[in-house]
C-alpha cells in the first residue's frame, strides 16, 4: 500500500504562472524518494501541498489510503508525516530545546511525564543530550538543524520529509545527519542539491521541472 | 555570522543577564507574587520613615538576588531619570509654607517631602522589582506568569518576544551590514531616510513571512491553537520561610504607617 499519492497537482502563485502542472507522486511504506530541480522549481510548494499547508489549484492528495482535501483530514496527515523545513529557525520556536521537542507529542495528547520521557529517549538516540536545556536561538546551524530533526522524530511519523536538510551544514555535522537518517525506518521524501547526500540516503527520485515530476533513472 | 560569538556560559543562561543568589533559587510565581505585593503596600505608604524602611527592605534584597549592585543602581537612576522633572517642579507646584523663591515662584516644604516621597516609593518598588523578578531568566518569567493564570495570549507573546527577538536583531544586523559593504553611510538625507524606510519594510515583511512559516511548521507538528508548557513549579520550605520573612517585613512597614493611629 502507498503511504502517500500526489495526482494531477497543479498550483499557482497569486500573479504567476503555473508552478506546478500536473505533477504526480507516490511514495509507498519505507520507500525513499528525492526530489530535484532548479531553484524555484516548485519543490517546497509541492511537499507543503503534501501536507496540506497549500492547497492545489486541483489534483488530488490521497494520504495513508485516505483522500485528503480539507483542514480536518490534514490534521491527522500532519501528526504522521515529520516535515523538516528548509530555515531551522522557522521550526524552533520554543525557547528552550526540550520545550520544542515536547511540543509535538504534547499536542498529540501525551501527558507531560510521557512527553518528558520522547524527549530524553530522543535526544539520547540521537546523541544530543547535552543539548537538552539550551536555548534554541543560541544553538550552531548544525545543532539546530539536528534538533529540527529531533522535534519531527519526537512524534514518530510515518513519513520523514526533508526540505535541504544539509543546507549550511559543515562536513562533519552532514556525516551525523547522514548517520541518523540512514537508521531510521521512516519513508523519507528528500529535497537536495547534494547530489552525493542525495545518492546515500534516497537514489531513486523524481526531477522536477516545469511543474511536472519525471522519475529519475 | 557576527551573532555567533556567544560563549558556551552565555548561551546556556540564555545569553541574558542572569543572576545566581539565593531569590533565584526560590519559586518564580512566588517571587512575582511577593514582588506585586511589596509594590502595592508600598505605594500606599506616605509616612518617610515607612518609606525609607521600605527602601532599606528593598536593597536588603539586593545582595540575595545576586545581581551585580554597580549595574543595578544604574538601572535605577535610568529610571530616576524619568521622574527627576516631576521631582524637580513638585515644591514649585505644590503650595505650602515657602522654602526660598526663584524667580518670584515660592518653594514649598509641603512640594519638597511630596517629591521625597514619591522618589523613594519608586527607587524602593523598582529595586524589588529587579531583584525579585528581574534576576530571573525571561523564559523562567514566561513560564511562571502563565502558572499564575496570566492571560494565556499575552504568555504566548512574551515567549515568542524571547524567541525571535534575536532572530529579528540578526537579521537587521545582517541587512544593515549588507548596506555598510555598499557604502551606506547615514545622513540627514532623503537617501538615508528612504534607505531606512526600506529596511525596516524589508524586515516586516520578512517577519510576516517568517510567522507565516513559523505557523506552518507549528502545524506540521499538530499544533490547534492551545499551548502547553512544561515546566512546574514548587512551594518548598525555604519559599514559604522567605514568604513569611518577607510578608512580615511588609506588614511591619505598614504598621510604622499606621502608628499614629494606634497610638
Amino acid at each position: 500500500m502507498s503511504l502517500l499519492e500526489l495526482h494531477d497537482i497543479t498550483f499557482a502563485y497569486p500573479a504567476h504562472g503555473l508552478t506546478l502542472n500536473g505533477a504526480c507522486l507516490r511514495l509507498g511504506a519505507g520507500e525513499r524518494l528525492s526530489i530535484t530541480g532548479p531553484n524555484g522549481a516548485g519543490k517546497s510548494t509541492l511537499l507543503k501541498i503534501a501536507v496540506g499547508l497549500l492547497r492545489p489549484a486541483s489534483g488530488r492528495v490521497v494520504a495513508f489510503g485516505q483522500d485528503r482535501r480539507t483542514e480536518a483530514d490534514f490534521t491527522e496527515v500532519r501528526r504522521r508525516i515529520g516535515y523538516v523545513f528548509q530555515d531551522p529557525d522557522d521550526q524552533l520556536f520554543c525557547p528552550t530545546v526540550a520545550e520544542d521537542i515536547a511540543f509535538g507529542p504534547l499536542n498529540l495528547g501525551k501527558s507531560k511525564e510521557e512527553a518528558l520521557a520522547i524527549v530524553d529517549s530522543i535526544l539520547g538516540r540521537m546523541h544530543l543530550s547535552h543539548l537538552r536545556d539550551r536555548i534554541t536561538h543560541h544553538l550552531s546551524g548544525g545543532e539546530k538543524r539536528l534538533v529540527t530533526l529531533a522535534t519531527v522524530l519526537a512524534m514518530d511519523p510515518d513519513i520523514l520529509i526533508l526540505d535541504e536538510p544539509t543546507n549550511a551544514l559543515d562536513i562533519e555535522n552532514e556525516a551525523r545527519l547522514l548517520e541518523i537518517l540512514q537508521s531510521l525506518p521512516q519513508a523519507i521524501l528528500l529535497i537536495s542539491h547534494s547530489a552525493d547526500f542525495r545518492e546515500k540516503i534516497a537514489p531513486c527520485g523524481y526531477r522536477l521541472a516545469d511543474g511536472v515530476l519525471t522519475p529519475l533513472d | 555570522m557576527v551573532q555567533r560569538l556567544i560563549s558556551a556560559d552565555e548561551a546556556t543562561a540564555g545569553g541574558f543577564p542572569f543572576a545566581y543568589g539565593y531569590l533565584t533559587r526560590l519559586d518564580p510565581r512566588l517571587r512575582i507574587v511577593l514582588a506585586a505585593v511589596f509594590a502595592v503596600a508600598v505605594v500606599a505608604l506616605s509616612d518617610l520613615i515607612a518609606l525609607t524602611g521600605a527602601v532599606l527592605l528593598a536593597a536588603s534584597l539586593l545582595p540575595l538576588s545576586g545581581l551585580p549592585a554597580k549595574r543595578t543602581f544604574k538601572r535605577m537612576a535610568g529610571m530616576d531619570g524619568f521622574i527627576i522633572f516631576t521631582l524637580i517642579l513638585l515644591p514649585f507646584s505644590v503650595s505650602g509654607t515657602p522654602i526660598f523663591t526663584v524667580f518670584g515662584i515660592h518653594a514649598s516644604w509641603e512640594g519638597l517631602w511630596q517629591a521625597v516621597e514619591i522618589a523613594l516609593t519608586a527607587n524602593a518598588v523598582i529595586l524589588a522589582l529587579m531583584c525579585l523578578v528581574g534576576s530571573m531568566q525571561p523564559v523562567t518569567m514566561g513560564h511562571a506568569l502563565h502558572a499564575l493564570k496570566a492571560p494565556p495570549q499575552l504568555v504566548q507573546l512574551l515567549m515568542f518576544t524571547i524567541r525571535y527577538i534575536e532572530t529579528l536583531r540578526s537579521e537587521y544586523l545582517r541587512l544593515r551590514g549588507a548596506m555598510k559593504m555598499r557604502g551606506f553611510k547615514p545622513g540627514t538625507n532623503w537617501h538615508t531616510y528612504r534607505s531606512f524606510g526600506y529596511l525596516v519594510g524589508m524586515m516586516l515583511v520578512r517577519a510576516l513571512e517568517r510567522s507565516e512559516r513559523v505557523l506552518g511548521a507549528m502545524k506540521c507538528r499538530g499544533f490547534t491553537g492551545r499551548f502547553v508548557l512544561l515546566e512546574d513549579f514548587r512551594m518548598r520550605a525555604q519559599d514559604w520561610t522567605f514568604a513569611a520573612l518577607f510578608l512580615g517585613a511588609t506588614v511591619l512597614l505598614i504598621l510604622i504607617e499606621l502608628r499614629h493611629v494606634f497610638a
